[in-house]
């Protein structure tokens, strides 16, 4: 049978008040590409052709989701049309009133992020004083009967908080902790050498994981996404290629993750043009590496194609500079000393490395790097 | 915990039962995941309402396709939910 969707992630726009330097949207995000937002009328038809589609599972992102007028709206429609809505969002200025509104709405899930365990930490890395903001939405959301995910990204300069992140979302009652280790795409490859972690920080980490895990039983899920340079097989990304996730862009676009929209020897294709379901089924960035037909050895004769399927296209476009290739991560590539280098770059360096932070006026001076020809460029 | 025959089970106010029109199922929906029901399954969920006990599930099960001794893949279709966070047992 052939795949549908299950998850859209809806990105309503590029605008955020955060300016954390791993930010997954594209280095170009102030630019012309994304700048004319799809209008309320579009969104809801999105959503309505997503779920004649196939698809069960919204995810309401961006930048900032909240940062949309008409959120209630369409929440509203989508939840009219049975999808199960999550918000991820920064709660910056997210009032209570708000939020109740939202649950008004129909929003099953809300989804906020942290940088870090404490105000000091966690303001440093967003760039911008939010963290009082996010406690108070935390307590806020439990208050309303949400289901609460913490969402955090880890990195070097947060990984030694785990055990108290972890803390932190069991005293806010939260269902689910998501620690997501910092994938290289977006900001986060550009601050790619600030950001890495060593392998002492990822092993500490891991161990207080598997301990608090044990502790906690089904009390707390406690989410741990794979730091995949440090890994020896590439994540089975996205659960294959254009198999059941696809990600609109505020603009319209539509991308099989919310990474490939830097993939230039794509072409993505726009809901203002064509109906989602042509998209899913005849646009090239859909088809192009659906199955297995695309894979080049060693995926091809491997049988670990089935379970990986080759890897992540965006991670193999960006590091090994052709989007049709095994994963670099993977230690049968031939690209996989790339990895190597990074990683072990990271750990003969000293001292601290600046990172550049997620804002508009970097955006636009980093506009030529978006090619992925800014890492080559970068040495 | 497990299903025993007094137990009120309750769906997880996260999880939402919904149809799912182009695979011809339902499902159970709840953040960042989803379960596959079959159609006893649905029938199942559908019957924890908070109200009817383990045994009043068994019971209307049992009465509905006049068959004896489905008591213990209720049970274990419960405890695989709860097992997942999605059912609660209360009183």
């Amino acid at each position: 049978m052939d795949p549908k969707p299950l998850w859209l992630l809806a990105e309503l726009t590029y605008k955020c008040p955060l300016q954390c330097p791993y930010c997954s949207n594209p280095l170009d995000f102030a630019g012309p590409r994304f700048r004319r937002e799809l209008s309320t009328a579009e969104w809801c038809r999105v959503f309505r052709e997503a779920k004649a589609l196939g698809v069960l599972q919204l995810g309401l992102s961006g930048g900032e989701p909240t940062l949309r007028a008409d959120l209630e709206d369409l929440i509203r429609e989508a939840r009219g049309l049975g999808l199960y809505t999550s918000l991820i969002t920064s709660a910056y200025r997210l009032t209570k009133e708000r939020l109740a509104a939202l649950r008004a709405a129909g929003l099953d899930h809300v989804q906020i992020s942290i940088q870090g365990a404490d105000a000091e930490l966690s303001d440093a890395v967003a760039g911008t004083t939010s963290y009082r903001d996010k406690i108070a939405a935390y307590q806020y959301t439990r208050e309303l009967g949400f289901p609460l995910t913490v969402n955090v990204v880890l990195h070097r300069r947060n990984l030694h908080q785990v055990e108290a992140l972890i803390r932190l979302a069991e005293s806010l009652g939260a269902e689910r902790i998501e620690l997501a280790n910092t994938q290289f795409y977006g900001w986060a490859l550009h601050n790619r050498d600030a950001l890495m972690p060593t392998k002492d920080q990822l092993d500490d980490a891991w161990r207080v994981v598997q301990r608090e895990r044990a502790r906690l039983g089904t009390a707390l899920e406690i989410v741990w996404v794979l730091p995949d340079y440090h890994e020896q097989y590439p994540k089975p990304c996205m659960g294959g290629w254009a198999r059941a996730y696809m990600t609109v862009t505020p603009a319209g676009e539509v991308w099989p993750c919310h990474a490939a929209g830097r993939i230039t020897t794509l072409t993505f294709d726009n809901v203002r043009d064509h109906p989602l379901d042509w998209i899913w089924e005849h646009s090239d960035a859909f088809t192009r590496f659906r199955g297995d037909a695309w894979m080049p050895e060693p995926c091809r004769s491997c049988p670990r194609k089935t379970h990986d399927f080759g890897g992540c296209r965006c991670q193999a476009f960006l590091v090994a500079g052709d989007a049709g290739l095994t994963d670099p991560v993977c230690s049968l590539s031939p690209h996989r000393h790339l990895i190597d280098a990074a990683v072990a770059a990271v750990e003969s360096a000293a001292g601290v490395v600046e990172w550049t932070y997620r804002a508009a006026p970097a955006s636009r001076a980093l506009a030529p790097f978006r090619d992925g020809t800014g890492l080559a460029a970068k040495g | 915990m497990t299903a025993t025959g007094p137990a009120v089970p309750r769906l997880h106010p996260k999880a939402r039962l919904q149809h799912d029109g182009v695979r011809g199922r339902d499902v159970l929906l709840y953040p960042e995941g989803l379960v596959a029901l079959n159609p006893t399954g649905a029938e199942i969920v559908a019957l924890c309402d908070g109200v009817r006990s383990v045994a009043d599930v068994v019971t209307t099960l049992e009465r509905r396709y006049g068959s004896k001794g489905v008591e213990h893949d209720v049970t274990a279709f419960l405890d695989g939910l709860a097992a997942k966070g999605l059912v609660t047992y209360g009183s």
